[in-house]
């Protein structure tokens, strides 16, 4: 090529004629992928709606299953771990790495405490009985012919949204590791900012989640 | 002109760069090797990657269809089991579907040419292709488990609650899609950033190519409906494994919210089938008739109309299923839409040859069968939206017909054509015209020998999936098998020329066609990073009453501060669209 003679930065990718370029192409993939991600939870909010629509008592006694506190409590984290990834993004916008570093540990540590929480919640369902399908479904406490089908769909929201934060916290362990090489400054901080929006994301679903499982009365 | 407005203008300094007919260097000299070729994140060799799994693919699916067809030589059992037939008819289905018609031209075809048309070095993701490429692979694997346990029987479409009780492997083929679906949605996702971002200087919206613009239009279509693909898919294995009471009748559940699950995807998905082909029909009708393509904005934003409009008629599929009146009534409507678009793009293509300069090659060929088979299947298809014919009409081998007519007839023809008019641009060799002339005709009449027939005895009354029928059909039935032999011909006689060509076949020239397209400005095999030089476009894509030097055109190399000596200036009214390019 024409500019192959010219000295570029590390991080630019060959195919890409500036860095500018760059980003701008892995901004707008990830905006594509986080529409996909919209969709493929619509689906299960779709399920949601169509079964709370035909079984409205049925959500509204299932639901009294649920800790409304701890998933308060763990609403209040992820809102939290949202403010300490954004401003990882800032830290590395502004070139101060070690603030960088700080706020992604922050973060793990947070989507961790988030995970245990969401762990207590299910080892008490799944001790009293509650399991996900009509097959191993045995609790007794809710009165309706139906009551596997809330907790089928409460298992899988839920559980594909943790999938997604443990799937977020490998990447911002992947993102510290390069922050400690020193990979991140105002020139190049890219997959620091789409971790940020993946995180994001991860939390948006979650704010949905809550109310629609929790809160109903 | 106000002065302000002029100093906004970017000058661009270009020279003509003729491509090579004897290129030294290739993508096919550089990185050569077995390992080479697995790892790479070329576009081109991952889009022949593509080409031949999915040509693998096709090979049984084609297969699996003969056994079909042969087994319904006789009204009774001829030499398969029913059980057998019914493997035999649902891997049909669910190969050609899922691992032919959706990869076939966007992730063959498209990865290959769709980056060389932008003027760009690569996808905006190369390593997301290539995984792309072997997540396909990893899905085609689980499909391959499934087979060597106990096959699966549902059909394609996965019906519950037969799908949760059925004794094959079920949860094998439906976690095997689950994976096929991330391989499109990053297919999908890398193309959508790859036509907003890497296009070359001067390729505005206006001058993207028509393929670009279905490509598009389809790449919109994967990445808002494979998603939900996903997860009815796994909403389903759960049901089978857990008894999750969503679709299951028996736990609760409700099977028609299946069918609205996979349709809304499965629907959508058709397009994701047929609109890349659209694609194809506008370059070769183009190229081969030597003129502008006519209703440049009607062809292309038509298919975006058809993707937008393709998301509301998924209920067409539910008319017997127990759906309100008022859906039916809306979702025929809405499916009678969908013929707008689709006619406006024939029309315009009809439009186009007018007065051309028409040369019958064997692309072209393949352009006229398209042309005469997809307004049948297009036809068809307004008779099956139609609520009353429809009741009649519904799982009858009128709907067989209607699909392969849009499917095969579409599709797979516009594929061939596509394969036909850039096999010399991807091997770099020409193949035998007079076989491939022979084999389009095999094609053509074997096509319509095996399925006109189908369109006779489905209104007559044959339902589909059956392994037995009454004896009045046997004639309609004898007549599509024979057909399905002769196709089964052409198709051989392709696979030979092809390979002939490949290993024996004589050298091609950068551009045998005389194209105008920007994919033909590089050599034959392209160079590794396509073009030698930043192309820049200052015509559209079409236009053949501009000289060909026009279409050569690329950023001017600068020779120790000095300007090389063929370099101009391009002083151009286009100019003013390149202002908001940044050039580096």
């Amino acid at each position: 090529m024409s500019n192959h003679s010219q000295a570029h930065p590390a991080h630019l990718q060959h195919h890409f004629v500036d860095s500018d370029q760059q980003f701008d192409a892995a901004k707008m993939g990830m905006w594509v992928f986080i529409v996909n991600e919209i969709l493929f939870f619509g689906g299960l909010f779709c399920a949601y709606i169509v079964f709370r629509a035909w079984y409205p008592d049925l959500f509204t006694q299932a639901a009294t299953e649920l800790n409304t506190v701890w998933g308060a409590v763990n609403t209040l984290v992820l809102i939290g771990s949202s403010l300490t990834v954004a401003m990882a993004i800032r830290s590395a916008q502004k070139n101060q790495i070690k603030g960088l570093q700080i706020n992604l540990l922050i973060t793990i540590a947070l989507a961790c405490v988030f995970l245990l929480i969401k762990y207590f919640e299910y080892s008490h369902k799944l001790h009293i009985g509650i399991w996900p399908g009509a097959e191993l479904y045995t609790y007794e406490g809710i009165d309706h012919p139906l009551a596997h089908v809330f907790f089928s769909i409460y298992y899988v929201m839920t559980g594909i949204h943790a999938i997604h934060i443990i799937v977020g916290i490998g990447l911002m362990i992947w993102i510290y590791i390069r922050a400690k090489k020193n990979e991140f400054g105002s020139e190049y901080y890219t997959p620091v900012e789409m971790v940020g929006l993946y995180w994001h994301l991860v939390d948006v679903i979650w704010i949905f989640l809550f109310p629609l499982l929790y809160l109903i009365e | 002109m106000a002065t302000a407005e002029v100093s906004n203008k970017k000058t661009l300094k270009v020279q003509r760069f003729k491509p090579s007919d004897n290129p030294s260097n290739t993508y096919l000299t550089d990185e050569k090797g077995v390992w080479a070729w697995m790892t790479t994140v070329d576009h081109k060799k991952i889009g022949i990657m593509y080409l031949v799994a999915v040509a693998i693919f096709f090979a049984v699916g084609g297969a699996l269809a003969l056994l079909l067809r042969t087994e319904l030589m006789t009204p009774a059992k001829t030499f398969i089991e029913a059980d057998t037939y019914n493997q035999l008819f649902t891997l049909h289905g669910a190969i050609m579907v899922f691992f032919v018609l959706v990869p076939s031209i966007p992730a063959a075809l498209g990865n290959f040419i769709m980056p060389m048309q932008l003027g760009a070095k690569d996808v905006a993701f190369p390593k997301l292709n290539l995984a792309s490429f072997y997540i396909y692979v990893a899905g085609a694997i689980f499909t391959f488990i499934a087979l060597a346990q106990h096959g699966l029987d549902t059909g394609w479409t996965f019906y519950t609650p037969y799908s949760t009780e059925s004794s094959s492997s079920v949860i094998w083929v439906t976690m095997g899609v689950f994976i096929l679906g991330f391989s499109s949605i990053l297919t999908g996702t890398n193309f959508i950033t790859t036509i907003h971002k890497m296009r070359a200087p001067g390729i505005t919206w206006g001058k993207l190519p028509l393929n670009v613009w279905a490509l598009y239009a389809t790449s919109i279509i994967q990445v808002l409906a494979t998603p939900v693909l996903a997860i009815t898919v796994l909403l389903l294995t759960m049901e089978r494994w857990l008894g999750f009471g969503i679709f299951d009748p028996a736990l609760g559940g409700d099977p028609v919210l299946f069918q609205h699950f996979f349709w809304f995807y499965s629907h959508p998905a058709v397009y994701i089938m047929i609109v890349p082909g659209f694609g194809i029909i506008s370059e070769v009708i183009s190229t081969f008739s030597k003129k502008t393509v006519f209703g440049y904005w009607a062809i292309a934003l038509s298919s975006l109309a058809i993707a937008f409009i393709g998301f509301l008629v998924w209920g067409h599929h539910m008319f017997t299923s127990g759906q309100s009146a008022v859906a039916t009534t809306v979702f025929s409507f809405l499916t009678f839409l969908v013929g707008i678009p689709t006619g406006i793009k024939i029309f315009n293509w009809i439009a186009t040859l007018y007065k051309g300069s028409i040369k019958m090659d064997t692309p072209m060929i393949y352009v006229f069968i398209f042309l005469f088979l997809f307004s049948i299947g297009g036809f068809t298809g307004i008779m099956l939206g139609a609520l009353s014919v429809d009741i009649h009409l519904h799982d009858t081998y009128y709907v067989v017909a209607h699909f392969h007519y849009v499917m095969m007839g579409g599709t797979l023809i516009a594929l061939l054509a596509g394969l036909h008019f850039w096999w010399p641009k991807m091997t770099g060799k020409l193949y035998n015209e007079k076989l491939a002339k022979i084999a389009s005709v095999f094609i053509f009449v074997g096509f319509n020998v095996t399925f006109l027939p189908q369109f006779v005895m489905g209104a007559q009354g044959m339902p589909r999936r059956y392994y037995n029928y009454v004896d009045q059909f046997t004639a309609f039935h004898q007549t599509s098998t024979i057909g399905s032999y002769l196709l089964g011909v052409g198709f051989l006689i392709i696979l030979y020329y092809l390979m002939h060509s490949l290993f024996k076949g004589a050298k091609s020239p950068a551009n045998p066609w005389g194209s105008r397209g920007l994919e033909w400005q590089a050599t034959s095999p392209p160079d590794f990073h396509n073009f030698d030089h930043t192309p820049v476009v200052i015509h559209g894509p079409y236009d053949y009453h501009q000289p060909m030097e026009e279409f050569q055109l690329g950023l001017a190399v600068d020779t120790n501060g000095h300007d090389s000596e063929t370099a101009k200036e391009v002083v151009d009214k286009e100019r003013e669209q390149w202002k908001n390019y940044s050039l580096g």
